[in-house]
């Protein structure tokens, strides 16, 4: 099945409020949309992000801007101010999840 | 229709102030709001009045570079510098002033956002101070308390603006806050229509990051964003029914169009179709928009819900140390290298009984901004840095881990270098979120005026 890297496919911003990281993911072209919402879902994002983020991911749809919104919980080893990690702040999550592969067709 | 501009001045403590400058000059704007508080700002300041207790606001160049700008051109300000010492950053430019010769200023200090002292009371009330996220019980954490501060809304800064007031400082606010007052007070908006509340509190969250809705930090065609050496700051022009376009000031650089608009406007958003502020909860899930011309995007049809009955506390708790410390290695075999000192710290700690509750060893040029999402088996990179960081209960660990590094130059693998990246132990920080009564804190609320002789 061809597959292409989400990178092609949409742009995204990620930010942290707490121990968790939310990330916007938006499409270039109008007619991706239906594709990303059945390619990247909440449950394959959590796998993708598996060893980073411990705990729930939540999808949320925003048609009106042609947008997703994922809400993933546990995600920042304790939020940024205890973190121990380079990106304390989550703001590499969004770049690391346009390196999903996709199925188109 | 009434209108009004509002430009964004600062978008955390260390932002350019140049870019406010811009927006004072050419941005045609009435109001300039800034909000200057991350969640982590306040444990800062809170260790900064520690030491010197007229400390504890966010001091920068922002008053030095916009005070006097702003005054003549007749541009109010608005920002949440005040930190965990309002009073303190109303003194600061109260001096100020009068040291640029600048007379008739009205400054407005708001406080009531610091709880802290009334946490104890509000238990014995049995307010549930459970932190949202994990759930966990507040006598946890009581007697590592850094800081516990409520978010405010806009109504005080409205008043503040009722009574004349020019500069306005508050403590702890929901971050659009700063934006919407004006709005309130301009366009003669009342506290319960949430439509127009919401789409006030959008066009903030949409300036609230400086110019992460004009280009900045924008993940798309970023390269083909225009002079980002002099980005452009927001500017929102707003109107009496609510719609609204974003635009920057004239000759800056930066983009407005709807992608850069977009990124901002999901930015650190949970549910989308439910924003919760003080004022009002907006559901991003309603609005339109459009571009309507060069750097202009058209924002109408927001919808919004009653305001919650609570209002959000932001505590700060002392949860130990992170020593921290970098080697780097060059080609050939740079992550191989830097594997084998991991191995070699590893052991090292083991017999000399340093003992910590969690440590990382990261890979800089490999997977430090990835973790186990990095692809590759980084055989041929031209060099690593091998970084390790430690969660320990005590300092003086937190402090003894990165000097085990600098021997490893001369013990370990070849090319070790830079081991001048040492850093001073960090104290950590948790952070806890509880909900209050909305009236437990808007009681402690107070406004005060003095103006500039």
């Amino acid at each position: 099945m061809p597959r292409v890297m989400l990178v092609e496919l949409a742009h995204a911003r990620s930010g942290d409020k707490g121990n968790t990281v939310n990330i916007g993911l938006f499409p270039y072209r109008e007619a991706d949309y239906e594709l990303i919402k059945r390619e990247v879902t909440a449950e394959k994002v959590k796998e993708h992000f598996a060893g980073l983020v411990d705990g729930e991911v939540t999808r949320y749809e925003v048609s009106n801007i042609q947008a997703f919104n994922f809400v993933l919980r546990g995600a920042l080893n304790g939020g940024a101010s205890r973190s121990l990690r380079s990106d304390s702040l989550g703001k590499c999550f969004g770049a690391n999840l346009l390196r999903m592969y996709v199925d188109i067709e | 229709m009434k209108s009004v501009r509002i430009g964004a001045g600062q978008g955390f403590w260390g932002d350019s102030p140049f870019p406010a400058l811009d927006v004072v000059r050419s941005g045609n704007v009435k109001y300039l709001a800034c909000d200057a508080l991350a969640e982590l700002t306040l444990a800062i300041l809170q260790k900064a009045r520690q030491k010197d207790p007229d400390k504890g606001y966010v001091e920068d160049l922002f008053f030095k570079l916009l005070l006097q700008p702003c005054r003549q051109k007749g541009v109010k300000i608005l920002t949440n510098a005040g930190g965990i010492n309002p009073h303190g950053a109303g003194r600061m430019v109260f001096e100020l002033a009068r040291s640029l010769g600048i007379k008739g200023l009205k400054i407005a200090v708001i406080t009531g956002d610091d709880v802290l002292p009334k946490l104890a009371e509000l238990r014995e009330k049995g307010v549930d101070l459970s932190d949202m996220e994990s759930g966990g019980d507040i006598s946890t954490i009581k007697d590592r308390i850094v800081f516990a501060n409520a978010y405010l809304g806009a109504k005080p800064m409205v008043e503040a603006l009722e009574m004349g007031a020019d500069v306005i400082i508050t403590g702890r606010t929901s971050d659009p806050a700063q934006f919407l007052a004006p709005m309130v007070y301009e366009l003669g908006w009342s506290w319960d229509d949430w439509d127009r509340l919401a789409a006030g509190i959008l066009m903030g969250h949409l300036m609230e990051c400086s110019a992460q809705s004009t280009g900045g930090n924008f993940s798309g065609d970023w390269w083909n964003i225009p002079d980002m050496e002099r980005i452009g700051y927001p500017v929102a022009e707003v109107y009496e029914n609510g719609d609204a376009v974003l635009t920057k000031p004239e000759g800056t650089g930066g983009r407005v169009d709807l992608r850069t608009v977009k990124e901002q406007m999901l930015y650190e958003v949970h549910d989308p179709t439910a924003y919760i502020t003080p004022d009002v909860v907006a559901d991003f899930t309603s609005p339109r928009l459009v571009v309507e011309g060069p750097d202009r995007v058209r924002i109408t049809g927001m919808k919004g819900k009653p305001r919650p009955e609570n209002l959000k506390v932001s505590i700060g708790y002392s949860d130990g140390w992170m020593g921290e410390g970098t080697l780097k290695y060059s080609w050939p075999n740079a992550l191989k290298k830097a594997r084998k000192a991991e191995e070699i710290t590893r052991k090292q700690f083991a017999a000399l009984g340093i003992s910590f509750d969690e440590i990382l060893f990261e890979y800089v040029g490999y997977n430090s901004l990835s973790g186990p999402l990095a692809t590759g088996d980084g055989a041929d990179l031209n060099e690593v840095g091998l970084r390790i960081a430690m969660r320990t209960s005590d300092k003086m660990t937190a402090a003894r881990m990165p000097r085990l590094l600098p021997p490893l130059a001369l013990n370990g693998p070849p090319t070790a270098t830079g081991s001048g990246g040492m850093a001073r132990p960090r104290e950590l920080i948790g952070m806890w979120s509880a909900l209050v009564p909305r009236d437990e804190v808007e009681k402690q609320v107070q406004i005060s005026i003095r103006e500039v002789g």
